[in-house]
């Protein structure tokens, strides 16, 4: 038991990694990809086909809610693993993402790709005004206006005239078809490789971040924010980054939501979401891209699998929750622990 | 915006918030009081909430066998029907409290885990309450049968005191002061306050951690089980995620007034009752939530440790 819990996966990884050469690294790199970009054939052979769920579209599952949680967890991952901010607010994001594109999707002659953007810059503006009076606050408060965000977001789209009140925005239309590949109901495999791109490009971003400047300014943060000051790190810019890259993830992820489901309702951003993104995070592996990707595949996949049971799944749900955490605290795959001193700070 | 309704309606809107925020008073204690010991926000806490108004319900539901269309009952038979309802919802959440404790947060202490850890499985102890409310009650409301007369017992100008609501501001008020006595003055009280100060210390000190934290736990769940119990009797009605909304109102009440203080408990709770109910006089009812949030935010801008975060810092929990 106490070997299982010391076991580092994560560690293990890295160790053998390193003792590869580039060629083996590439060929595993694309071996992995191409077999992520074949996935929504999988439900159509017969050794694979033990993927399906039982009763919604396995293609459509892909795409909503594995392909979405792992694209928000990953964003969140920044705000909370990266920079160690608690947000309980993250699907105020998504909804303004996906507001967006409903409403600009409807009213103007903009088609997704051009609303993606803007929708993305909403996110980010939101994150930043709600920053920066918030950031300055610590922990807890953090949490609870965060908290307090994502239910007046929803509130506010139950109540006002131009986002359709309680019955939402329908007829949001498709993205148009790029390079002769159609996104539609139809063609559910597009909108997974859609969200498989922005999931890959995060990820680049977040490998970028975190061996550069911000990334070292949010790890110090997160440690120790007084001391991370005394240094002479710009703490409320870094956060306020760190928050608005975030959002922008998060509204990323909502325009492809929307245009997805052509449709969207006040009662799909509530609160579970926000919870759910955050337990998807903590569960995987706070601060590390592929613990965060593992747990959200399995919470995002797994009530799917386990709809037979379906009365009792968020049950099963909140039970694997509470036994993980008690077995695993750091989640399934936890950060690294051993950080590159040996290879820089050794001098050998 | 109706300001008309405020002015003409001034003095019972004021008495309606007071009887809201006493029962936020109660159900905030439940996160005051753990938050002040483990610096941690029980998320569960809403749930143990839950758990407190169907327990109420079903003692006079099943166990007296009163139902929707039962006539209203008095004088001793109501004494200890009520009795009955109000110890079985204190009891119910006291030990669901207890339990959440075990469960969620004991393991986790010991290993000396992140914060975060904490959260989740609180969230995940909350999920599972909530979902397994879900599906014994297969999602239908639970009415409270109506036992007591609600009838005005007298009225001040224009302002009708109904019986209820003179109940619920007694009783929260007497609960509150029990609580702050007993914080203060008894040798377990001590013990709490001292684990709140400092964890290591105190169990230098002799202080058995786990059956204070476990006290701690037990006194916040009996608190919320009496808001349930005064929930029930002014509203008359309960459902599995009854807990959500107002858990968020009491955690919201619990740090406007400083999370962690007892007192601060006390005026946070009250304040957010009077705002909410102001709130949806003049903006309508389907922005009260929202005026909470803004008026929280406000707040945490101005005074980040809560209105009464530092003034009374002696009677922290």
């Amino acid at each position: 038991m106490s070997n299982l819990r010391n076991f580092n996966l994560r560690d293990k990884g890295a160790e053998i990694w390193e003792n590869w050469g580039r060629p083996a690294r590439t060929t595993f790199v694309f071996a992995v990809v191409g077999l992520v970009i074949l996935l929504p054939y999988a439900g159509d052979f017969s050794i694979t086909s033990i993927l399906n769920t039982p009763t919604a579209s396995y293609q459509a599952v892909l795409v909503y809610p594995v392909g979405m949680y792992i694209l928000m967890a990953l964003g969140l991952n920044i705000v909370v693993g990266k920079s160690g901010l608690l947000d309980l607010g993250y699907v105020a994001f998504f909804a303004i993402g996906a507001y967006s594109a409903a409403i600009l999707g409807t009213r103007t002659n903009l088609n997704i790709w051009e609303i993606l953007p803007i929708g993305m810059g909403l996110a980010m503006l939101s994150g930043v005004l709600l920053g920066l009076p918030t950031l300055r606050l610590r922990g807890d408060y953090l949490a609870i206006v965060t908290l307090g965000f994502g239910e007046i977001v929803r509130i506010t789209a139950i109540n006002i005239q131009s986002t359709g009140g309680p019955n939402g925005i329908g007829g949001v239309p498709n993205p148009p078809a790029v390079l002769g590949m159609k996104f539609d109901i139809d063609n559910l495999k597009g909108f997974f490789w859609i969200v498989l791109v922005m999931i890959l490009l995060v990820i680049w971003m977040i490998r970028r971040f975190t061996s550069r400047r911000p990334g070292r300014a949010w790890e110090a943060i997160r440690q120790d924010e007084d001391v991370a000051m005394l240094m002479g790190v710009p703490v409320l810019r870094y956060k306020i980054w760190s928050f608005s890259i975030g959002a922008a993830v998060g509204g990323a992820a909502g325009v492809i939501f929307a245009s997805k489901a052509m449709f969207v309702a006040p009662d799909m951003f509530t609160f579970n979401v926000s919870v759910l993104i955050l337990s998807c995070v903590v569960f995987g592996g706070m601060g590390n891209i592929w613990g965060v990707i593992v747990g959200a595949t399995i919470l995002a996949y797994l009530p799917e699998r386990i709809r037979f049971i379906s009365t009792a799944r968020q049950l099963v749900f909140g039970l694997a929750l509470v036994i993980i955490m008690n077995v695993r605290p750091d989640g399934l795959l936890p950060r690294k622990k051993r950080e590159k001193i040996k290879a820089k700070g050794a001098g050998n | 915006m109706n300001f008309s309704a405020v002015t003409s309606q001034f003095w019972s809107l004021l008495l309606a918030g007071v009887a809201i925020g006493f029962i936020y008073v109660l159900i905030s204690l439940g996160y005051t009081m753990v938050y002040g010991v483990l610096r941690l926000i029980n998320f569960a806490n809403s749930e143990i909430f839950m758990v407190g108004t169907f327990a109420s319900i079903i003692v006079s539901r099943n166990f007296f066998g009163y139902n929707d269309s039962s006539d209203t009952i008095h004088g001793f038979k109501l004494y200890y029907t009520l009795a009955a309802c109000l110890i079985a919802a204190m009891l119910m959440s006291g030990v669901t409290a207890v339990i959440v404790e075990l469960v969620a947060y004991r393991r986790l202490r010991a290993k000396g885990t992140n914060r975060l850890a904490s959260l989740i499985s609180a969230i995940g102890t909350s999920i599972v309450l909530s979902e397994g409310a879900r599906i014994l009650t297969q999602s239908r409301p639970l009415a409270s049968p109506r036992l007591l007369d609600k009838f005005f017992v007298f009225n001040l100008g224009t302002v009708g005191f109904r019986i209820d609501i003179i109940i619920v501001i007694v009783f929260a008020a007497g609960l509150f002061f029990a609580v702050d006595r007993f914080v203060n003055k008894t040798l377990l009280g001590k013990a709490i306050r001292a684990v709140s100060m400092s964890e290591d210390t105190s169990r230098l000190m002799g202080i058995n951690l786990n059956r204070v934290i476990s006290a701690t736990f037990f006194i916040g769940g009996l608190m919320t089980g009496a808001a349930a119990f005064l929930y029930d009797l002014v509203f008359e009605n309960t459902r599995f995620n009854i807990g959500f909304n107002l858990g968020l109102a009491a955690f919201t009440a619990a740090v406007l007034g400083g999370i962690g203080n007892l007192r601060g408990a006390f005026f946070g709770g009250i304040t957010l009752g009077l705002i909410e109910v102001f709130a949806s006089a003049i903006f309508g009812a389907q922005w009260q939530a929202v005026t909470v949030f803004v008026v929280l935010v406000l707040v945490l801008l101005f005074k980040p440790n809560g209105l009464f975060g530092e003034a009374i810092q002696q009677s922290r929990v």
